[in-house]
């Protein structure tokens, strides 16, 4: 028997992260749900209403009540609907850890790989490359400690959705900014998990086109140079 | 039948509004814990062990194991003893909303707020206006309602409360009055200190300064 959801609307643009992460989740809960896809030079109406305060996407829209910033609406979309998937753990320190961990990946390894990527002059680019080395090998560490198809276990959890910026968006930079960070030989278990991921049937038709986002980074890194 | 309240510490320093928020949940939830003093010139080889990655307090550790991240310290606490008072809402969108509210808070308060008694002095009034919105903009959301979260005091107030005790030192470093310009604020910060549990957690304001003009002394504006 299918759950009502409601009346579901989400925000979102396409190239977007953050963005994904919540059409991830909605899609492993199976909620149903219509999309918008903002242009974030023209911001509609309706997203600029729903979050005055950062004015970005994600959104998620539920029976007409607004929410912003994609963990806050994992956490949600979790504890709302399909009691039958978890996105995140039962126990309250595994739960901790893996609010943690999704915390770190937006605090520390994400901005330092981005800046890794459009830092253009060679010392500062050395520097920003050894701080998203250090960041990512923390990561690296967790999933080495624990030995895990996924972050989460044997399923897609929290902190794999949070770091899908790692197993997609990231090759990506590397490939377009003629940046070296995630080798095979540094960060073996970071890879394998982003194979396994990247091919998870829900994963896999939830991502954006390759070639799009691609060619949307080596533009800006020509324009950069 | 209570959870075991044997192994409790929390590894803390004094003026960090973010260890404050930790006391203030274990003090609503009657959890007897142990509370180490770090140093920051010289952190404590257990602070190094139980936060590797980001080497800052507070770190609450239970039984043994380390919980780090003041709002992550408070979500745990909630969850660990579930008892009344709840932190938290049990309605899933009003969590939502708390917990919008508290990453809020943290992504601007202190930042705005250390700009204000330490930055540069050629920014100040632009860092009092900044600061000053960022306040307002928490007014709005407080709205008429006692607390932030509703009748009951909850999380949202637990991630804000502490950073009043700066409020003196704002107010004299950074020339400015909060109340003039957020009134209703102030009002839900007297309210707060009438709870034991915020009133054993932070420090006097005064005590608070002090430590903020030996802070400036050692290491200059930023």
């Amino acid at each position: 028997m299918a759950e009502d959801c409601g009346e579901v609307q989400f925000f979102g643009v396409g190239g977007s992260p953050y963005a994904r992460r919540v059409q991830i989740a909605l899609k492993l809960k199976g909620v149903k749900y219509t999309y918008f896809e903002e242009d974030l030079r023209n911001k509609s109406e309706l997203l600029l209403k729903y979050n005055p305060i950062y004015k970005k996407v994600p959104v998620l829209v539920h029976n007409g009540k607004p929410l912003a910033e994609s963990l806050v609406i994992l956490e949600y979309i979790d504890e709302n609907w399909n009691k039958n998937y978890a996105i995140l753990p039962q126990h309250p320190y595994d739960k901790a850890m893996a609010r943690f961990w999704a915390k770190f990946i937006d605090e520390k390894c994400i901005p330092t790989v981005v800046k890794a990527a459009w830092t253009i002059q060679n010392e500062e680019r050395e520097k920003a490359i050894q701080e998203a080395t250090e960041a990512l090998q923390f990561i690296e560490n967790e999933l080495k400690r624990y030995n895990h198809k996924f972050f989460g276990g044997d399923t897609i959890g929290l902190v794999d959705i949070a770091a899908s910026f790692i197993a997609y968006w990231l090759p990506l930079l590397e490939e377009a900014a003629d940046l070296t960070l995630l080798t095979v030989d540094k960060f073996p278990n970071l890879h394998k998990w982003s194979q396994e991921f990247t091919n998870h049937p829900v994963v896999k038709d939830n991502l954006p086109p390759r070639n799009g986002l691609l060619g949307f980074y080596k533009a800006r890194y020509a324009a950069l140079k | 039948m209570g959870e075991d309240n044997s192994n409790v510490v929390l590894l803390d320093f004094w003026p960090s509004s973010y260890g404050m928020r930790v006391k203030i949940a274990l003090q609503e939830k009657g959890v007897s814990y142990e509370c180490r003093q770090e140093d920051f010139e010289a952190k404590s080889s257990l602070l190094l062990e139980m936060n590797p990655i980001h080497k800052m307090i507070p770190v609450l550790i239970h039984n043994g194991k380390p919980i780090c991240e003041s709002l992550n310290i408070v979500e745990y606490i909630d969850e660990v003893w579930n008892h009344k008072p709840s932190l938290l809402p049990s309605d899933p969108y009003k969590r939502s909303q708390a917990r919008f509210w508290g990453n809020y808070i943290d992504k601007n308060v202190y930042s705005r707020g250390k700009k204000v008694w330490n930055g540069k002095v050629e920014e100040k009034e632009e860092s009092k206006k900044q600061f000053i919105e960022c306040l307002k903009m928490l007014e709005e959301e407080l709205g008429e309602k006692p607390y932030f979260g509703g009748d009951e005091f909850g999380y949202v107030d637990v991630a804000l409360v502490p950073f009043t005790s700066w409020f003196y030192t704002y107010e004299t470093l950074g020339n400015l009055s909060i109340e003039a310009f957020v009134p209703k604020l102030v009002g839900w910060t007297k309210r707060c200190m009438e709870k034991q549990s915020v009133a054993k957690s932070l420090p006097h304001p005064h005590n608070i300064y002090d430590f903020a003009l030996k802070y400036r002394e050692a290491h200059g504006y930023e």
